[in-house]
């Protein structure tokens, strides 16, 4: 098995695909040549030639439009966005016109079409390049969302929307690009739309969260089992539309507490969900009311002060204590 | 200035550089042939058939005004006036054409293929009225305006990447050669250069803002010239001019010559939709006379009773031919299973996952 960073392992999950599947076409904003401005594509052009990867001209709508128009005709576009911020652009053609074109036509047509975006906090990027969107994309009817927090499940998942008959919005965070390795299998495997992940066991309390979160959840987890001896269950969510609650709900009753940790603004998003979510289907479980730690419901701040405003391990562990001493 | 560089349309005066241009026209406003250079290659048989498609469209048109206020028609937007625009493109495209319309286009998707009482369905705001027929090949109408443009750009970058000779064409108004949406798609097409033509029905009106305000442009027509591909204007109220013109630009996207803009000059007689505008409220009964003097019908009609194609009891036939299928038509419609719930929360995803299977259960207890 070979070492890869997430970067490299969505690469490769393109590279299996553009070989097994000849309707896979990738194209978007400099994703020919240079490989895209995170070289998530580089050297596919290369090898499958401009008719399979392609530069569009600067225009987002119409690279969703194209992709919304060659997916009625059998191809299974992979499209870029070159950042987040920049979906506004082209949302019409993702949540009116993908994510709408099987309800439309009664289940003729369908839009196997990935989206694929970097976005995510932390790395003082310039304005609207790293905004956490995924709450927005998750109330798009019709649009899955996928999260990947590391480079096995980025490769598998990555592999599973391309498959999918349907919009797969899929969100690459910048600040996993290149932070780790990790061991990936060559060739193809899938890792399941909508299934979560228990990456630590714990028997009192659950964190439930995704993408780099994961990473400040399992360090927040490591800081109080020392200082309190607790032991943290973290599950995350890798899918966050269709969201798998079984796990979630399954967690909380072996815990019977728990916080949710997002990146994105506090009101309305995937926590207010998993919140929702668990009080259909586990308040007798709950020990204590479940928390959520996400920032607040500004603007994504300029670099300066991003770090105050992100959540960190200190913020988790206060939100761990705040529930087990409720 | 040099005119688009599209080998052997450089030289007419309806392509369009920066100047003026003039539509194309073969017939006179009185049915005299007054451009015999520009006729198309059409049979007798042919040039009938696109006059009873053009009455019977005419008194569908007619039947659906009247269904709408009945209540028995969801949306609806009136065509006539439009219809040698309509029926003169669809007619002038092959079968395996690929056609992205907006929500006026009815009668091209129609006369492509789609039956009739998923017209009706459709706007009915039935979902059975999108489920196109798998050998006809189009899309259900658009309703966002503009980014029926962008699809059939994707469509065409389909046909050319498979090396296919189809061509996709797509419709919007005046106003919606403002969207943004528009543009990208031109200039995508001209970049990639795709198989596509690009109609614009300009009738005149968005819903109640005249050409006049819509845009400084010197013509719809010359916004391709940006594009780099090539745009002509055409008489919209003449048939024939009409399928010349896209005769000729799928023949360039057949070759691989690249997309086609062309700005047809149309009307409509009745208002923008039946959800209440009131065409008398922003154009004066003089315009509409002007326009009525027009008429594609009365134009091509005298052409045909000329040529003795054409005689009173052949079109009395089709008007009762178009109300007797309306009639069937909208029975079928009306008796077509209705949507439930269930079924709209499977229409979601390929497989519908556990948390829409757990809603679509509080709809089936
Ligand atoms: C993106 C978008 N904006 C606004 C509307 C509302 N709207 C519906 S029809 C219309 C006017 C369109 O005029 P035009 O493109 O000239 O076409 P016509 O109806 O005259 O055929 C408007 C503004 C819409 N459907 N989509």
């Amino acid at each position: 098995m070979a070492q890869m960073t997430m970067i490299q392992a969505i690469k490769d999950a393109m590279r299996v695909e553009l070989q097994r599947d000849p309707n896979v076409v990738i194209f978007g904003e400099d994703v020919g040549k240079v490989g895209g401005v995170f070289r998530a594509t580089e050297g596919l052009q290369a090898e499958f030639g401009e008719e399979r990867v392609y530069d569009t001209p600067l225009a987002e709508a119409a690279i969703g439009g194209m992709a919304v128009g060659m997916a009625t005709q059998g191809f299974r576009p992979i499209m870029e966005i070159q950042f987040v911020g920049f979906i506004y652009e082209a949302f019409d053609q993702i949540a009116v016109q993908a994510a709408r074109m099987r309800y439309r036509s009664g289940g003729k047509y369908q839009a196997p079409i990935t989206i694929r975006t970097p976005f995510g906090g932390g790395v003082k990027a310039a304005e609207l390049h790293t905004d956490p969107l995924e709450g927005l994309l998750v109330q798009t009817p019709g649009i899955k969302v996928v999260v990947p927090s590391n480079p096995y499940d980025a490769k598998g998942l990555l592999i599973s929307a391309i498959r999918d008959n349907d919009p797969v919005f899929f969100m690459e965070h910048l600040n996993l690009y290149r932070s780790f390795r990790a061991e990936v299998p060559e060739g193809e495997y899938t890792v399941p739309i909508g299934k979560a992940n228990v990456v630590r066991e714990g028997s009192d309390v659950t964190i439930i969260t995704y993408g780099a979160m994961v990473h400040t959840s399992l360090k927040a987890a490591e800081e109080i089992e020392k200082t309190r001896g607790v032991k943290v269950e973290v599950i995350d969510l890798r899918t966050l539309m269709p969201l798998d609650t079984d796990t979630i709900v399954e967690s909380i009753k072996k815990t019977n507490r728990a916080i949710v940790v997002q990146e994105a603004q506090k009101t309305s998003g995937i926590a207010a969900e998993v919140i929702a979510q668990i009080n259909e289907k586990a308040i007798l479980h709950l020990e204590a009311p479940v928390l959520r730690v996400a920032p607040p419901d500004t603007v994504y701040p300029f670099a300066q002060i991003e770090d105050q405003w992100l959540p960190n391990a200190a913020k988790i562990v206060a939100g761990l204590n705040k529930v087990l001493d409720f | 200035m040099s005119k688009p560089s599209v080998a052997g349309v450089q030289d007419k005066s309806y392509v369009v550089a920066v100047q003026e241009v003039k539509p194309l026209s073969v017939l006179g406003t009185d049915g005299t042939v007054v451009n015999p250079d520009e006729m198309p290659k059409l049979s007798d048989e042919q040039l009938k058939e696109l006059m009873r498609r053009m009455v019977f469209t005419r008194t569908w048109d007619q039947r659906a005004v009247n269904l709408t206020r009945q209540g028995r028609l969801g949306f609806y937007a009136p065509v006539s006036g439009q219809e040698a625009t309509m029926v003169g493109s669809e007619f002038a495209l092959n079968k395996d054409d690929f056609i992205c319309p907006g929500y006026r286009d009815m009668p091209q998707i129609v006369w492509h293929g789609l039956p009739m009482y998923q017209a009706f369905l459709y706007s009915r705001g039935h979902q059975h009225g999108g489920q196109i027929p798998d050998d006809v090949h189009v899309l259900m109408p658009q309703i966002i305006i503009g980014a029926q443009y962008l699809h059939a750009m994707g469509v065409a970058m389909a046909f050319k990447k498979k090396g296919e000779k189809r061509v996709s064409i797509t419709y919007t108004g005046d106003g919606g050669s403002s969207e943004g949406d528009f543009y990208e798609a031109l200039n995508f097409a001209g970049a990639f250069k795709l198989p596509s033509i690009f109609m614009v029905q300009n009738n005149g009106y968005a819903i109640t803002t005249p050409f006049a305000k819509q845009t400084a442009a010197m013509s719809v027509a010359h916004k391709a010239v940006a594009a780099g591909i090539t745009g002509v204007q055409v008489d919209g109220m003449d048939v024939l001019a009409v399928v010349k013109a896209v005769q000729d630009a799928a023949e360039r996207g057949r070759n691989g010559e690249g997309a086609t803009l062309i700005e047809a000059l149309t009307y409509r007689f009745l208002p923008h939709s039946m959800s209440g505008d009131d065409p008398s409220k922003y154009r004066t009964k003089e315009e509409t006379a002007e326009w009525e003097q027009k008429d594609p019908l009365n134009r091509f009609r005298t052409f045909l009773v000329n040529k003795g194609l054409w005689s009173e009891a052949e079109e009395a036939a089709v008007v009762e031919d178009a109300k007797n299928t309306v009639a069937e038509q909208i029975k079928k419609a009306e008796t077509t299973e209705k949507m439930t719930i269930p079924g709209l929360i499977d229409s979601m995803f390929e497989t519908t996952p556990q948390h829409l299977e757990e809603q679509k259960a509080d709809y089936l207890a």
